[in-house]
């Protein structure tokens, strides 16, 4: 019985059916289901076997979201029933992400969202026209590992220096990575305002955020 | 229901005039139930003071029918765009098309060494002065988003050059509120006026909503203000097919022409009359790679829908046509622009914009832009059609000629071959294989390097009067300092 509600919850996540998965995260609860065993060989596992068949170019975009949206509404049923209790399998890292201070462009940066998501860091997006304070306070609260800035418009990729600057006077620069991301901006701009890494596009973001964390865990 | 003063249909319809209306019913529908997200307190309050239901702190506006129909009635049905030098005007108008390159570059594809780099002023001036000397791009664009300026006043940077280095008619766009008052001095110093300006306008101004239906602080401003200025605004929705947009092209149709109705709406209110060109800029959603693509065939197909729905409410036309996804001048550059360039001239879309533009719409080359200037020729050719009368047919003709005779040296030919045959320039390969070897085995895209470095060398472009260029410059000077 708990197994089979941690393979459904696997399953909802496979077949891209969100309602079937805050479903069986429900009657896991219920049934007393370990809510640490049922994200873990539950939804996680599933959302790897979406993201292996995203790699293998099998499924597309509206598949991941989709699965990464029912990861996340029954992790919204499961996570309260935690309550402290550690999760073996941790994320690789915190991400903190938005898009910049006069710029509602969402899509971009929520792709990124998921395939971060998907990857398996924990993914904090604080949506879209977000000022250079709020990415200072929520960074001060959540402490993230990294920092993902989008932007499509010229106008507000030069938002992105504040945060960068912001960040060094509140002296947590060099406990976050800044990445940057979006239309207007290159190698070149992040070089140019002292962010750690540019992305291309969400596969490039995953890649770069990676790459980053290999290189902070190698560091001492 | 509404006036048209269009000549004719356009040879392409890919939706029937029930579609065209199912789609306008839809969205007038949309408007009045659903509404749009205006982050711009004046234009609210605008709407509110007209009888639209605002609500203020969701900055949510719902349009109801009868006022969307005011302002179809209201805005101008054709658009004259001056040139400095009013030989190069063009009438937006029917099914006439005019091509400028593709806009606001964040990339230069170095004609000289092959490099992507960030463009600096003086790719602008070469940009400028090589679709200056083009047959077939009809219009200017401020088209490369320069690096050495200042970046926060980079909108504004771009037009004095295009101003100086040619007298076509110009398609821009500001990045802010101020960008496009202190382009619009610009203008105004060029037209002799403010008032002379609003009688005569030189430029079009881009304005794009946000997909789905909703409209930025700086766009929504820039379209309130053109409207005032009596200068033609574009207004460009940009659904991206799938995500930002449904991702059924019927169901994008809809969303974007309630995106443009609501724009319509802000500016006939600010201005009855002010002229208003139905654009936009559809992306198709790569659902692999997540990147916005404009060389999809489902780009172009949604854009000469909009255009047909456009033309039923008699209002001229824009769209982004003559782009690829490719990053080098390669066949995709050519088959992608090729097709769309063709398909635009097809769909009778007033003003194309796109020549040059690789890389979705992020880097320009001049290699390119000659190349689309060759299609661009080819596809107006297209759009003349196959002309039927007594003198076309040559009936008599034939019959002198008679089975067995030729007609190269016949007087009907020397008459109408000029006319009947488009004569493309040395760029597109035409000869004779012996001959191709001898002049060095050359592919189109050496040929185009050439061929950019020729114009460069010997056009000259009108220069702007001397006092007038002083005004500019002097004007030029003081904005810089403020930013300095």
């Amino acid at each position: 019985m708990k197994e089979a509600l941690t393979e459904r919850l696997m399953d909802a996540v496979v077949s891209y059916e969100v309602e079937d998965a805050v479903r069986a995260a429900k009657e896991a609860l219920e049934a007393g289901v370990d809510p640490v065993g049922a994200i873990e060989n539950g939804l996680a596992r599933g959302l790897r076997i979406v993201g292996d068949k995203f790699g293998a170019g099998e499924v597309f975009l509206p598949e991941l979201m989709i699965a990464v949206e029912a990861m996340k509404q029954a992790m919204a049923v499961l996570e309260p029933a935690i309550a402290g209790r550690a999760i073996k399998q941790k994320p690789k890292g915190k991400v903190l992400i938005g898009t910049m201070e006069g710029d509602i462009h969402d899509i971009g940066k929520s792709i990124v969202s998921a395939m971060l998501t998907v990857a398996g860091f924990e993914v904090i997006d604080l949506g879209v026209d977000v000022p250079v304070e709020k990415f200072i306070a929520k960074a001060r609260e959540v402490q993230p590992d990294f920092i993902g800035l989008s932007s499509l418009m010229t106008t507000t990729m030069l938002g992105m220096e504040n945060v960068v600057k912001a960040l060094a006077k509140e002296d947590l620069r060099k406990k976050v990575k800044v990445i940057i991301g979006g239309a207007p901006t290159s190698s070149e701009w992040a070089e140019q305002i002292g962010a750690d890494g540019h992305a291309g596009d969400a596969m490039e973001a995953v890649e770069v955020t990676e790459r980053l964390l290999r290189t902070r865990e190698d560091s001492p | 229901m509404f006036k048209s003063s269009l000549s004719g249909k356009p040879l392409l319809q890919l939706i029937s005039e029930d579609e065209v209306k199912r789609i306008h019913v839809a969205s007038m529908k949309l408007l009045e139930e659903i509404g749009v997200i205006i982050h711009n307190e004046r234009a609210l309050k605008l709407l509110d003071a007209s009888g639209i239901d605002v609500d203020f702190k969701q900055k949510l506006a719902r349009i109801p029918q009868h006022i969307v129909k005011e302002a179809l009635v209201k805005a101008p049905s054709t658009i004259r765009l001056y040139s400095r030098d009013g030989k190069h005007d063009r009438l937006l108008d029917g099914n006439k098309v005019t091509y400028n390159p593709g806009s606001a570059a964040m990339f230069f594809l170095d004609h000289k060494t092959g490099e992507r780099r960030r463009p600096v002023t003086k790719d602008l001036i070469d940009l400028v002065r090589l679709t200056d000397s083009l047959e077939n791009v009809q219009a200017q664009s401020t088209a490369l988003v320069i690096s050495d300026v200042p970046q926060e006043i980079a909108d504004r940077c771009r037009l004095p050059i295009v101003l100086k280095n040619s007298s076509k008619p110009i398609v821009t766009g500001a990045f802010s509120i101020d960008g496009l008052y202190d382009m619009r001095r610009m203008l105004q110093i060029v037209a002799g006026g403010e008032k002379e300006l609003a009688r005569k306008p030189m430029a079009i101004f881009d304005t794009c909503p946000s997909a789905p239906l909703k409209w930025s602080e700086i766009t929504c401003q820039n379209l309130i203000d053109c409207a005032k200025s009596h200068i033609p605004a574009e207004i460009i929705p940009m659904p991206q097919l799938g995500a930002t947009g449904p991702v059924t092209l019927a169901g994008s149709l809809v969303q974007h022409n309630a995106e443009f109705l609501s724009g319509l709406v802000m500016a006939e209110l600010t201005n009855p009359g002010a002229p208003v060109i139905y654009g936009g800029s559809p992306t198709t959603l790569d659902m692999r790679y997540g990147t916005a693509r404009l060389g999809a065939i489902e780009t172009m197909m949604l854009d000469c829908s909009y255009a047909q729905i456009g033309k039923f409410y008699g209002l001229p036309t824009h769209a982004y046509l003559g782009l690829s996804d490719t990053k080098v001048v390669d066949a995709q550059a050519g088959f992608e622009s090729g097709i769309a360039v063709v398909l635009g001239a097809l769909a009778g879309i007033n003003v194309i914009s796109g020549p040059g533009m690789l890389n979705f719409e992020n880097c320009q080359s001049l290699e390119k832009l000659v190349i689309d200037d060759a299609i661009c020729g080819m596809a107006l050719r297209l759009a003349e059609g196959v002309k039927v009368d007594d003198a076309t047919l040559a009936i008599d003709l034939i019959r002198k000629v008679g089975p067995g005779g030729a007609y190269l040296a016949e007087k009907h030919t020397l008459d109408w071959f000029r006319k009947e045959q488009l004569l493309p320039s040395e760029l597109v390969d035409r000869v004779e294989w012996k001959a191709w070897k001898a002049a060095g085995s050359k592919n189109i895209t050496q040929r185009a390097r050439e061929s950019v470095e020729k114009s460069l060398r010997e056009h000259h472009p009108e220069p702007l009067p001397s006092d007038v260029e002083k005004d500019l410059d002097g004007l030029v000077k003081s904005i810089l300092e403020k930013h300095k």
